[in-house]
């Protein structure tokens, strides 16, 4: 089958500096979007302008430059807040989406979960989405469950309800975008039945925010976590939005500078949200690359970021399965699927078809996705898994069709 | 010829020499990569100190099951005294092809295995 390339429904690639590397003497194709995204010139810039221009320690300094800096973090919080139809107060800053999760399971799953409880997550959950709650169960004596995953990569809200009505489900953790094979789950619904039902929801979006709008005040989740690297940000800070009441009633998280209103020798007192739950020096310079690179996919637009997904992820499903033995995990329809494909192909494991796509200068991930009960449930030890953002092009995925079926050549399939 | 993916490499990912398992055995170890999700067990029969007959079992890439297929071969009739003393080194110029940084637990998986069945040593070879 041969589909005709179409021009890009969106070119930014000149925005991002990496992208003109080779790696070998071959054009760099970078295909690991889901484990971290690339930068472009205009956050860097940003980042640069700040350290160049601005750098001070923020909410405590008197004097101008240092006014400048918090201004510039803070500013950065609400036009991220607003990105995803949030408050600035309910907005907090994390290292990353993994230390949101442990906040809520430490801050909140410690003064309301106990014995008898049960903490309901998805087969399809990343490790950041199952450790800490198996975590808590362990401290609290509650239990954890999961809802089971479809042969096409889907729940069941049916499961869902059966499970609610048991009573016992204090709080349901759900990604919103599998990291692995795609499904946009319907977290809508989830948090809705989750809520009618008596308990909270939380979701992970780190694979939702950098390539789809997201409307926090429309969702219903009581907490939302997600990273700013895989949304074209910097490393080191991660993001929890929660509902005000549960946020201001939970105990401090990490405890220090900052996140307190009055320290005496017997005890203290904590600040506002939402600086409560931000012990310490925050993580300024990321905070303004976040807030630039929330910018940069503000100006492309979200919906045209998802249209131009969905059009790479369709063309990806229709060309890939071209290899002989290939076979796709996830459901098939590109509407119904973030921006990754995973899969596998007869007789060459996925990290000898990642290491053989290297030679090509394509960069696929394999292995097993810190997705490991996903594995197990799809019957697969691991997979390979190519992932888009906006400065991919179909000829970007011509690239990796080519390099897989140089793969096989070099098994002598 | 790729240099990785020699012929003699992939002649043993496709045909692995005493692969599968044995049901009286002596000793009994199982590992796994954390980095991949490569799992490898080993079953080894014991007869007078040394390694009468062995097999691994698992899953993974071409360079791990390569390398416990050609490993195989040269530990079946080693001392047990001997397998703690079996270097990363010993492996990799076995295996007679340049290994990278990130492939290099693929590599040792069985040596790891190895050693683990013969002192209950989890580490991995140096």
């Amino acid at each position: 089958m041969t589909i005709a390339a179409t021009e890009p429904l969106v070119d930014v690639r000149a925005d991002f500096p990496i992208l003109e590397r080779e790696i070998g003497g071959k054009r760099l194709v970078y295909l690991d979007s889901a484990s971290t995204s690339q930068k472009p010139t205009q956050m860097i810039e940003a980042v640069d302008s700040h350290f160049r221009r601005t750098n001070a320690n923020i909410h405590r300094g008197v004097y101008a430059l240092a006014q400048e800096a918090t201004d510039l973090f803070e500013g950065a919080r609400q036009r991220i807040a607003s990105f995803v139809g949030d408050s600035y107060q309910t907005t907090i800053f994390t290292k990353n989406a993994t230390e949101a999760i442990n906040l809520v399971a430490y801050s909140w799953g410690g003064a309301n979960v106990g014995p008898g409880d049960e903490v309901l997550i998805t087969q399809m959950e990343h490790h950041s989405n199952i450790v800490p709650w198996q975590l808590l169960c362990r401290r609290t004596g509650a239990t954890l469950r999961y809802l089971s995953v479809s042969e096409t990569g889907e729940l069941s809200l049916a499961e869902l309800d059966a499970v609610l009505a048991e009573g016992r489900v204090k709080l349901v953790g759900v990604t919103h975008v599998s990291n692995v094979l795609g499904t946009i789950n319907p977290v809508a619904e989830i948090a809705a039945r989750a809520r009618a039902a008596g308990a909270v929801t939380l979701v992970d979006g780190s694979q939702a925010v950098p390539q789809m709008a997201v409307d926090l005040s429309e969702l219903g989740a009581d907490f939302y976590a997600w990273t700013g690297h895989k949304a074209l940000g910097p490393t080191g800070i991660g993001i929890l939005h929660g509902r005000r009441e549960l946020l201001e009633a939970m105990p401090p998280f990490l405890s220090g500078g900052d996140m307190i209103a009055s320290v005496s020798f017997e005890g203290s007192t904590w600040n506002e949200l939402p600086f409560k739950f931000e012990a310490g020096t925050s993580p300024v310079a990321e905070g303004i690359g976040l807030g630039a690179a929330i910018d940069y996919l503000d100006t492309i637009g979200m919906d045209r970021i998802r249209a131009h997904e969905t059009d790479l992820t369709a063309y990806a499903l229709e060309r890939v399965i071209e290899v002989d033995g290939l076979r796709v995990f996830g459901p098939l329809d590109p509407e119904r699927r973030g921006g990754v494909v995973s899969f596998a192909i007869d007789g060459i494991h996925p990290h000898d078809v990642a290491e053989l796509c290297d030679r090509e200068a394509v960069c696929v991930r394999a292995g097993h996705h810190c997705a490991q009960p996903l594995m197990r449930r799809m019957d697969v030890p691991a997979t390979a898994r190519a992932s888009f953002h906006v400065y991919n092009a179909r000829e970007d995925v011509d690239r990796l069709v080519d390099a897989l079926r140089g793969a096989r050549e070099v098994f002598g399939l | 010829m790729d240099e990785l993916y020699r012929d003699n490499i992939l002649d043993h990912y496709k045909n692995p020499r005493n692969f599968g398992t044995l049901e009286a055995h002596d000793l009994d170890w199982h590992d796994h990569n954390p980095l991949c999700g490569d799992e490898l067990g080993v079953h080894v029969v014991v007869e007078e100190g040394k390694v009468a007959e062995l097999r691994f079992h698992g899953q993974g890439c071409a360079i791990s099951q390569a390398a416990a297929s050609i490993a195989s071969e040269e530990l079946i009739g080693k001392r047990l005294e001997e397998l703690p003393e079996l270097s990363a080194d010993w492996l990799i110029d076995l295996l007679g092809i340049d290994i990278s940084p990130t492939r290099r637990k693929c590599a040792l998986l069985s040596l790891k295995v190895m050693r683990g069945a013969s002192t209950g040593d989890a580490s991995w070879p140096e």
